[in-house]
């Protein structure tokens, strides 16, 4: 009942082309995430699809309807904004019910869907207080009560959990996944943190300049890079690209290696290709340690190794490739597949 | 302010000027209370005695008195309820992102630079004088009777000159306040479904609430002791039309030579000011409390 779909949508800010050409087609009950570094008009895309901007070209089809022309409100999406945008004069349950007194519904149900929803999100007690009374993890939950309330079609998110510390943006992440899975309402949730991407989605759009680079699934997107650009942003620590003679070699015009695809020695040699060189930088996480490596022609490496090996600053190391997980790429950036 | 130290900094920093503020204030007071205990008037000189209260009984039961103070009232909620209402209006209206923005705001503020007797002339001369205004014009060329604004409606004429200079100002604040209310909510009641006075009414009017009480209790101020535009339109007439509480105590000192009841009277003024502010402080506190 909410399939989302993006034909050839245009955006233009005065004489700037933010969003040049999108054709997008999201799934009914899917939980599709945009990312892409900032600037790159992944907001601006999710206010395209709420209606809050106008569409300079193209059209938005919602459940197979056109809406391009359809006012927010009866779009039947809604939204949960980054700043949560509540009503800061109106308590938690004002909060909730506007949308529901907005549409005219009589005052028993009202209550009755914003008590539902309270205690879908454990803000029952919390109903009579005003949003200044609350903590920054209740005040979202807030923000996505006043959105699940109305039932909508689709839910709009954009980087909902950019204001939380570390811990409750980890609970809020599952929270959010477990409740848009019980609800099976269609998603689109706007973030620059891949690791919220690659967790939540089930089906990532990463935009670079207003371009979709690839559409994919997580999986697909980690393991089977389209282009530089998505190879780059999605993995981290970052891949490595490597060019000149060492990708030549690989019939490429740059290779990509994930820092969890070289394999750390000791010694020099041994068989295969390989790249030794002395450790610059080595991060000790406990569960993981990150090797910044100066490799000579292969220029600074970073490799990922499980646990700890005693290695550090000034060790000389080689780095072998999985040959499994080389991506080629061609001299316009795309990946070349056999 | 958290710590004992900068407390005690700040007192002693402050000190001065509490000082002095305090002096300013008490001298004139004190010099005011003991004359208006005084049979003091300049037409007499060298007569001045002690006579208790006479002087606030004199002023209470005359009945200028309670026209003037009816007057005062009228004047001071009628301005505050047009300036309030046309402010907002104003405020919704160049917030607008319309052609000319700043020059359009420039314009609505200009009459707050203008002085009050200044204005007061071009509104009695310009404006509303009976034979030569521009209103006159207005209604001759309607084929209407034109209207003798100061004789025949002479409180309603001041309030309306009054406000149309308190109106800049309260725009402005309000504007500011507009200016400040965040984009994403109204973006979220757009979301929610609410129209446009839905819009205004949820979410506009109540952020508004509290620069819309400071708004009050400034021009409260200010309107309690408005002098300049009676004097200059009207003199306080016809009879006692428009004399405010202000107007009335310049009249006994300066017209009937009286010191001693100006005193008092001035000194019943004060505690009517302060009847008032205590009213507005206990209501700006309700809505500065959120
Ligand atoms: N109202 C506007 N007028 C002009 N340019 C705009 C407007 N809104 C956005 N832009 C431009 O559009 C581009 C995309 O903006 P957008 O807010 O969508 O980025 P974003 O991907 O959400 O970035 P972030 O991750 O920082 O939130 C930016 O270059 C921005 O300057
Ligand atoms: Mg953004």
């Amino acid at each position: 009942m909410g399939s989302i779909t993006l034909d050839g949508v245009r955006k233009t800010f005065g004489s700037v082309n933010v969003i040049p050409n999108v054709n997008l087609e999201i799934d009914d009950g899917s939980f599709v995430v945009f990312v892409g570094p900032s600037g790159c008009g992944k907001s601006t895309l999710l206010r395209l699809i709420a209606g809050l901007e106008d569409i300079s070209d193209g059209r938005i089809l919602i459940d197979g309807r056109d809406v391009t022309n359809v006012p927010p409100a009866k779009r039947g999406l809604s939204m949960v904004f980054q700043s949560y945008a509540l009503y800061p004069h109106m308590s938690v349950r004002g909060n909730i019910g506007f949308g529901l007194k907005m549409a005219g519904l009589p005052k028993a149900e009202i209550d009755r869907k914003v008590e539902g929803a309270a205690s879908i999100l454990n803000l029952t007690p919390y109903l009579d207080r005003k949003p200044r009374e609350l903590s920054g993890g209740q005040r979202q939950r807030v923000a996505i009560g006043r959105a699940i309330v109305r039932e909508p079609e689709g839910f709009l998110f954009d980087e909902p959990l950019s204001n939380l510390d570390a811990a409750l943006r980890v609970n809020m992440r599952l929270e959010i996944a477990k409740l848009q899975k019980d609800l099976a309402t269609t998603a689109v949730y706007v973030t620059h943190d891949q690791v919220e991407a690659m967790t939540m989605a089930d089906k990532i759009v990463v935009l670079n300049a207003g371009n979709v680079e690839q559409y994919g699934t997580p999986l697909e997107l980690y393991e089977r890079p389209a282009n530089l650009f998505v190879a780059g942003f999605i993995g981290s620590p970052r891949m490595n690209f490597i060019g000149g003679r060492i990708a030549s070699a690989h019939g490429a015009a740059t290779i990509g290696i994930r820092p969890e695809h070289l394999r750390v020695a000791r010694e020099e040699g041994g068989q295969g290709e390989g790249w030794s060189g002395v450790i610059s930088v080595a991060e000790h996480l406990g569960s993981d340690t990150f090797l910044y490596v100066d490799a000579g022609e292969a220029g600074t490496l970073t490799a990922r190794v499980i646990g700890e090996l005693g290695l550090n600053e000034g060790g000389r190391v080689t780095l072998k490739p999985d040959p499994a997980h080389i991506h080629r790429f061609d001299q316009t950036g795309k990946a070349i597949r056999p | 302010m958290s710590t004992r130290q900068t407390r005690v900094l700040g007192r002693v920093l402050t000190a001065p000027s509490v000082g002095l503020l305090f002096v300013w204030m008490i001298v004139p007071l004190a010099m005011t209370i003991y004359f208006s205990t005084l049979r003091y008037n300049l037409l007499n000189p060298g007569t001045e005695d002690f006579i208790g209260l006479e002087n606030y009984v004199y002023f209470l039961t005359d009945p200028a008195f309670l026209a003037s103070l009816r007057n005062t009232l009228v004047l001071v909620g009628s301005v505050l309820l047009i300036t309030v209402v046309l402010g907002t209006g104003v405020a919704l209206l160049i917030d607008q992102p319309i052609f000319g923005r700043n020059i359009v705001r420039l314009l609505v503020i200009a009459p707050f630079f203008v002085m009050p007797t200044v204005s007061a002339l071009v509104w009695k001369n310009l404006l509303m004088h009976p034979v030569s205004g521009l209103f006159a014009w207005i209604a001759t060329s309607l084929g209407l009777r034109p209207i003798d604004w100061f004789a025949e409606m002479p409180l309603f004429s001041i309030i309306l000159i009054v406000s149309w200079q308190w109106l800049p100002f309260a725009s402005l604040i309000l504007l500011t306040a507009l200016q400040s209310l965040d984009e994403e909510q109204k973006e979220a009641a757009e979301m929610d479904g609410a129209k446009a006075f839905s819009t205004f009414f949820y979410i506009t009017l109540p952020h508004l609430a509290r620069p819309i009480t400071v708004v009050i209790l400034i021009e409260t101020i200010f309107l309690l002791t408005v002098f300049a535009e009676i004097f200059v339109t009207t003199g306080g007439g016809p009879g006692l039309q428009t004399t405010n509480i202000a107007f009335l105590i310049y009249s006994q000192a300066l017209i009937q030579y009286d010191v001693g009841g100006a005193s008092a009277g001035g000194l019943v003024a004060v505690v009517l000011a302060n009847i008032v502010a205590m009213f507005l402080v206990r209501m700006v506190g309700k809505n500065l409390e959120t």
